[in-house]
C-alpha cells in the first residue's frame, strides 16, 4: 500500500464516520443525569461502599468450599473461542451445556 | 488552635447520612423549600474516585447544604503509623469540598496492609492514649483543621484498660484540641453490652467538646450468658430508649448538630425524613 | 494482645478469641468477639456481592458467598477505598480449581471491575466530530486520538458481554460461544458497554498505546482483514470516547 493510498483510506474512513455520526447523533444537549442512573438502578456500577455499621447476620464460620448446584448458569460450561476462530464443535457443546 | 469559620460550621439542626438513592427526592424537597434536613454527612472513602456521579452529586449538594465529611477508614487507633496515602486522599477531599466538619472514629481498622472494614476496639490506657494522640495531631496538621472524634460501639472490654472511655476521650480532646462526636446510640449499645449505665456515661462525658451527635438503629442479639448483646447495625429506626437518652444528653449539652445514620436496608426517603423530623423535634423541645 | 493477633482471629474462625478480652462483666469475650468476626466477614462478602453482581448471579448466591468468604480471607482489602475492592478476584477465581470448568467467570469478574473503574474515572470534555473533520485529509493518518479516562477495553475469548447481560438483564438471550471485544465508555455518568465490531478491539488497544490513526488501523487490518476503520471511528464518536486529537509527529 503506497503512502498516498493509506492517506486516502484514512481520510475516507474519517469522512464516512463523520457522516454516519451526523445522521445518528442526537443534537439535543443531554440533561445532567447525576440524580438517577440511566439504567434505573441507583449507582449499580459504583461498587461497594464503606460502612461504619455492624451486622447481626451470622456468617463467619464457613466450611471448606463445595460447589452447591444452585447457580442459574452453573452448567453453562463453554469452550473458549480463540481469536475470532470458533472451535469446531463448540456450538454443539454450547447447546448441550446450556440449561433449557 | 483550629478555628472554624462560622459560615462553614454545622448548624444545630437535624441532618442525615446521605445515600445516593435519595438524591432526587432531597433536591425536590429543597426546590419546594420543605426539606426536613439542615445538613448532610458523607463517608469520605466513598468520594475518593477521580470523577463521575459521586463527585458530581456531592458538588451539587454542597451548594445547598453544609456537608460533614465522616471518615471511616483511617484507622486512627492502629498500632502502626497512619497511612500516608490515605491522609493525602482525605486532605485532597477536604481541600476540594471545604466541608463544614470532619470527623473520624476512636477505633482501628487496618493492620499492616490489610483493611478489615470494621471499627475495631482499643484498650484504654496511657500507651493507647499517647499513640492515638499523636495520630490525631498528624491528622489535624495534615488537614489544617480541627477534627471530631467519635466514641465507638463496643462489644468487649480489654484486661489492659485502666481508664474509662469518657476519661480517655476527655484526655485526648484536652491533649490534641480535637472536638468530639457523641454517638448516643453507640453509648446505649456499649453500655448494654458491657454492663454500665448509659446515663452515667453521658453525665461523665465532656459535653462541652461535642460538635455533633449521632443517632442510629441497632439490632438485638443475646450473648453466651443469655444477656442482650446489641449490634450497631444502622438498619432500622432509632429505638425509644435511645431517643430518651438523646433528651437526657441535650438537656445537659444544649442544642447540637444531630445526625440520623441509616446504612443497611436503607429505607425510602420519607422514612428517613421522618426520623430526621423526630430529631428536629427533640432540638425544638429544648 | 496485639492487633496482629486480633486480626488473625478475625479472619480465622478456627482460632479462639484472643486472650485478654472479656464481656465487660467478668466473663470471657465469647460471642462478644464473634460480633467483630461477623462484621468483618459479612461486610466484605456484601462488598463483593455489590461489586460482582453478574458473577454472583451466574454462580448462585450460596456458591458466591462461600467463594467470597475464601477470597476475603486470602486477600482482605489493602485500602480503605472500598469502591475498588476485588481487583484480584478474577485471578483468584481463575486459580480456583472447583470452578475450572467455568472458564468465562474470570473475564466476567474482570469486566465488572472495569465497569467500576469507568464509573469512578475522571471527567473529561470530549471533542465534537467537527474537530476531526477540520483536520486536513493528508494529515489525518498522523493524528492521534486521546480516549476519555473512563474508557475501558476488554478483549475476551469468551462472550463476556453476553454473559454479563444474561446474568443481569431480564430477557437477555443465552450467550453464544464466540469471542467478544467490549468497549466501556461513560457518555455521562453511567458506564455503557458495547460490543465492538470485528477487529476494532485491536484498533482501540493501539490507540490506547499512543499509535496514530494510520498505524492503529494498519495493525487492526493486519490482525483481521474485515476491520473497518469508519465503523470503529463512528463507534468511538457516538460513545463520546475521544477527548483530544493531536497532530504531533509520530516518532
Amino acid at each position: 500500500m503506497s503512502k498516498m493510498m493509506k492517506t486516502v483510506a484514512v481520510a475516507g474512513a474519517v469522512a464516512a464516520a463523520l457522516s454516519a455520526h451526523a445522521t445518528t447523533a442526537v443534537a439535543a444537549e443531554k440533561e445532567k443525569c447525576f440524580g438517577v442512573s440511566m439504567a434505573g438502578k441507583n449507582d449499580c456500577a459504583a461498587g461497594p461502599g464503606t460502612t461504619c455499621a455492624g451486622t447481626s447476620k451470622v456468617d463467619y464460620q464457613g466450611n471448606a468450599w463445595t460447589l452447591v448446584d444452585k447457580g442459574t448458569c452453573m452448567e453453562m460450561a463453554l469452550p473458549a473461542a480463540d481469536d475470532g476462530m470458533m472451535r469446531k464443535g463448540s456450538l454443539e457443546a454450547l447447546d448441550r451445556d446450556l440449561p433449557a | 488552635m483550629f478555628d472554624k469559620s462560622p459560615l462553614k460550621a454545622l448548624p444545630a439542626a437535624s441532618g442525615v447520612g446521605y445515600k445516593p438513592q435519595h438524591f432526587s427526592e432531597i433536591m425536590s424537597d429543597v426546590a419546594q423549600a420543605i426539606c426536613p434536613v439542615g445538613w448532610l454527612e458523607i463517608h469520605a472513602e466513598n468520594y475518593m474516585g477521580q470523577g463521575g456521579r459521586p463527585l458530581a452529586q456531592l458538588r451539587h449538594l454542597s451548594e445547598h447544604f453544609p456537608i460533614s465529611v465522616h471518615g471511616v477508614g483511617l484507622s486512627i487507633g492502629g498500632e502502626g503509623p497512619l497511612d500516608a496515602d490515605h491522609l493525602a486522599r482525605l486532605k485532597q477531599l477536604c481541600d476540594w469540598l471545604e466541608p463544614a466538619s470532619f470527623s473520624e472514629h476512636l477505633a482501628w481498622s487496618s493492620h499492616e496492609s490489610a483493611f478489615l472494614n470494621d471499627l475495631l476496639p482499643l484498650p484504654y490506657n496511657t500507651a493507647t492514649l499517647a499513640r492515638v494522640g499523636e495520630h490525631i495531631d498528624t491528622l489535624q496538621n495534615t488537614l489544617g483543621r480541627q477534627i471530631l472524634l467519635e466514641n465507638p460501639s463496643s462489644y468487649l472490654a480489654f484486661d489492659t484498660s485502666d481508664m474509662s472511655e469518657t476519661d480517655f476521650l476527655a484526655e485526648l480532646a484536652q491533649r490534641t484540641g480535637c472536638g468530639l462526636l457523641l454517638d448516643v446510640n453507640n453509648v446505649f449499645v456499649s453500655a448494654t453490652n458491657l454492663g454500665y449505665s448509659p446515663q452515667g456515661y453521658i453525665d461523665d462525658f465532656p459535653l462541652d467538646k461535642v460538635g455533633e451527635i449521632h443517632l442510629g438503629g441497632h439490632d438485638e442479639d443475646i450473648n453466651d450468658a443469655g444477656r442482650p448483646l446489641l449490634i450497631d447495625s444502622h438498619g432500622c429506626e432509632v429505638v425509644d430508649p435511645v431517643w430518651a437518652l438523646l433528651d437526657h444528653t441535650l438537656a445537659r449539652s444544649g442544642p447540637r448538630p444531630l445526625l440520623i445514620e441509616w446504612d443497611n436496608d436503607v429505607p425510602d426517603w420519607p422514612v428517613l425524613a421522618a426520623e430526621a423530623k423526630r430529631g428536629a423535634a427533640a432540638l425544638v423541645a429544648l | 494482645m496485639s492487633q496482629l493477633h486480633f486480626k488473625q482471629a478475625l479472619l480465622d474462625p478456627s482460632l479462639p478469641a484472643p486472650a485478654g478480652l472479656q464481656d465487660g462483666q467478668g466473663s470471657p469475650a465469647g460471642r462478644h468477639f464473634d460480633v467483630y468476626r461477623n462484621n468483618v466477614t459479612v461486610s466484605l462478602i456484601e462488598a463483593l456481592q455489590t461489586g460482582f453482581p453478574a458473577v454472583c448471579k451466574l454462580l448462585g448466591e450460596e456458591n458466591f458467598t462461600n467463594l467470597a468468604r475464601d477470597y476475603l480471607r486470602a486477600e482482605p482489602p489493602t485500602s480503605p477505598v472500598m469502591m475498588f475492592y476485588g481487583k484480584g478476584f478474577a485471578e483468584f477465581v481463575q486459580g480456583f480449581e472447583p470452578l475450572a470448568k467455568f472458564g468465562y467467570l474470570p473475564d466476567v469478574a474482570r469486566f465488572e471491575i472495569l465497569l467500576r473503574e469507568s464509573y469512578h474515572a475522571a471527567d473529561a470534555d470530549v471533542i465534537t466530530p467537527v474537530a476531526l473533520g477540520a483536520i486536513a485529509p493528508e494529515r489525518l493518518g498522523g493524528a492521534k486520538l486521546v480516549l476519555a479516562p473512563s474508557t475501558r477495553l476488554l478483549q475476551s475469548p469468551w462472550p463476556v458481554l453476553s454473559f454479563w447481560q444474561y446474568a443481569l438483564k431480564d430477557g437477555a438471550p443465552r450467550p453464544s460461544a464466540r469471542p467478544e471485544s467490549v468497549l466501556i465508555t461513560r457518555p455521562e455518568f453511567d458506564p455503557t458497554p458495547q460490543l465492538l465490531p470485528v477487529g476494532a478491539g485491536g484498533f482501540v488497544r493501539a490507540l490506547q498505546l499512543g499509535k496514530n490513526l494510520e498505524k492503529a488501523a494498519a495493525q487492526a487490518i493486519e490482525k483481521n482483514k474485515n476491520f473497518e476503520l469508519s465503523t470503529a471511528l463512528s463507534t468511538l464518536l457516538s460513545a463520546q470516547a475521544i477527548t483530544q486529537v493531536s497532530l504531533e509527529e509520530d516518532t
